[in-house]
């Protein structure tokens, strides 16, 4: 389990229930390194803000994070964090490596606006 | 610029260790403080996994670790920390200093201490952002396992680069350190121990001018910086180690800085604009650790006291 605020993804049962039972859905898939934490931090910000977003973390090295780490749009990500935004149960959008704030809510408000 | 939300005695720019460390001198001395940071608490600190030389701190404590336990210092001594904002305006140049975050809050002080660090430096060609994330990495250890099995290129001809180079051995067939010159500016040792491994080849004296890909990326196209002759290397991934820049983009053009973008001060951490004073890796210096960040972020509290007093 990852060292952060956020809420965790543990496992593919989790996973599944997690992006079924919420209309938006924001997953950071990483490690605790340099790449990574700042995107933590980055969500952990902007939790209050999108009150209508859940915001979860995933380990990247977690048995279960297949469902990230294999997912269509991870096709060619070679760079963690694997960022995940679900609409209604569907992956609308993927990023591969660090993201700033500006961008992650550039794509918050482009999907979940 | 909007109307001014609040009024601090000082604000710090950057939350590193040389703006944390202001932070807490300063909350210390029950002078109203604010810390902007446009990214992450800790600054470069977070890219450490383990900091062994750091005085005082228990062996091999994590960047980030430290960087918490520096912001909860600070907060304890009254310091108000806004992080993950981004800087859309500042004026430096009169007695009230204002500063604006994301298009929105305004806020003033009689001194400013800029703290804001340094960002690791992209080669800035052709190809190198569509493929940030799917085959270029500014991190060994956090990407380096993508590339199991697989050829790379390492730019670069510091320590971080050579070391990261062995490093990536462990993960890669094949690791070509590409450099511009034709020596290294790494420690004898760090260029001993890389010679000496069999997976690493090294291109010297040459320059990368474009990445090449389409759904992947496929090669570097090279620039041999003596005779100019260009060709194509295959490879699979592309690490980029050559140094960092002094964040100082987004700083009003009459503040002093150097032929490499850094911050000119003086000995007391003041810098050509009244009651600007600057710390840690974005002023012009020769060494950049925690602890010569620590030292600049301590003196520079000081003299925007002494400043703010007087």
């Amino acid at each position: 389990m990852l060292n952060t605020n956020l809420k965790h993804i543990t496992s593919e049962a989790d996973f599944k229930q997690v992006i079924e039972s919420n209309e938006k859905v924001m997953v950071c898939c990483g490690r605790m390194g340099p790449m990574c934490l700042p995107v933590y931090d980055i969500m952990e910000d902007l939790e209050e803000k999108y009150e209508s977003v859940v915001f979860y973390d995933m380990a990247f090295d977690s048995p279960d994070a297949h469902v990230i780490r294999n997912h269509p749009k991870s096709a060619g990500f070679m760079g963690l964090p694997f960022t995940y935004y679900f609409k209604n149960g569907e992956a609308v959008e993927a990023t591969s490596s660090i993201q700033s704030k500006k961008q992650v809510k550039e794509l918050l408000d482009k999907h979940f606006a | 610029m909007n109307k001014i939300t609040d009024t601090y005695d000082v604000i710090v720019l950057g939350g590193g260790p040389a703006g944390l460390t202001a932070g807490i001198y300063l909350g210390r001395a029950k002078l109203k403080t604010l810390i902007i940071n446009e990214g992450s608490i800790g600054g470069q600190m977070v890219l450490t996994h383990a900091i062994a030389n750091y005085p005082g701190a228990k062996v091999d404590i994590s960047g980030r670790d430290l960087s918490l336990d520096m912001k909860a210092q600070a907060k304890t001594f009254g310091c108000k920390i806004e992080s993950n904002v981004e800087v859309t305006s500042m004026d430096l140049s009169g007695e009230l200093k204002q500063i604006e975050i994301d298009d929105d809050e305004v806020f003033a002080a009689k001194a400013v201490i800029v703290a804001t660090g340094g960002t690791p430096r992209s080669m800035g060609v052709p190809g190198e952002t569509k493929f940030k994330g799917s085959g270029v990495s500014y991190c060994a250890t956090c990407d380096g396992d993508f590339f199991e099995g697989k050829e790379i290129i390492v730019v670069g001809g510091g320590n971080s680069a050579l070391e990261e180079a062995v490093s990536l051995t462990q993960y890669a067939s094949k690791v070509t350190v590409i450099h511009q010159f034709d020596h290294f500016q790494a420690t004898e040792h760090a260029v001993k121990i890389a010679r000496e491994n069999e997976k690493i080849a090294f291109i010297m004296e040459s320059e990368i001018q474009a990445v090449l890909g389409d759904q992947t990326l496929t090669g570097v196209e090279l620039m041999n910086m003596k005779t100019n002759q260009r060709s194509i290397v295959s490879t699979d991934g592309i690490f980029v180690f050559i140094g960092y820049v002094a964040n100082t983009v987004a700083l009003p053009g009459s503040l002093a800085l150097n032929s490499r973008n850094e911050i000119v001060t003086d000995a007391a951490m003041m810098t050509n604009l009244d009651g600007v004073f600057a710390a840690g890796d974005v002023r012009e210096k020769r060494y950049r650790q925690i602890t010569t960040a620590v030292s600049d972020g301590t003196i520079a509290a000081l003299s925007a006291i002494d400043f703010i007093q007087s």
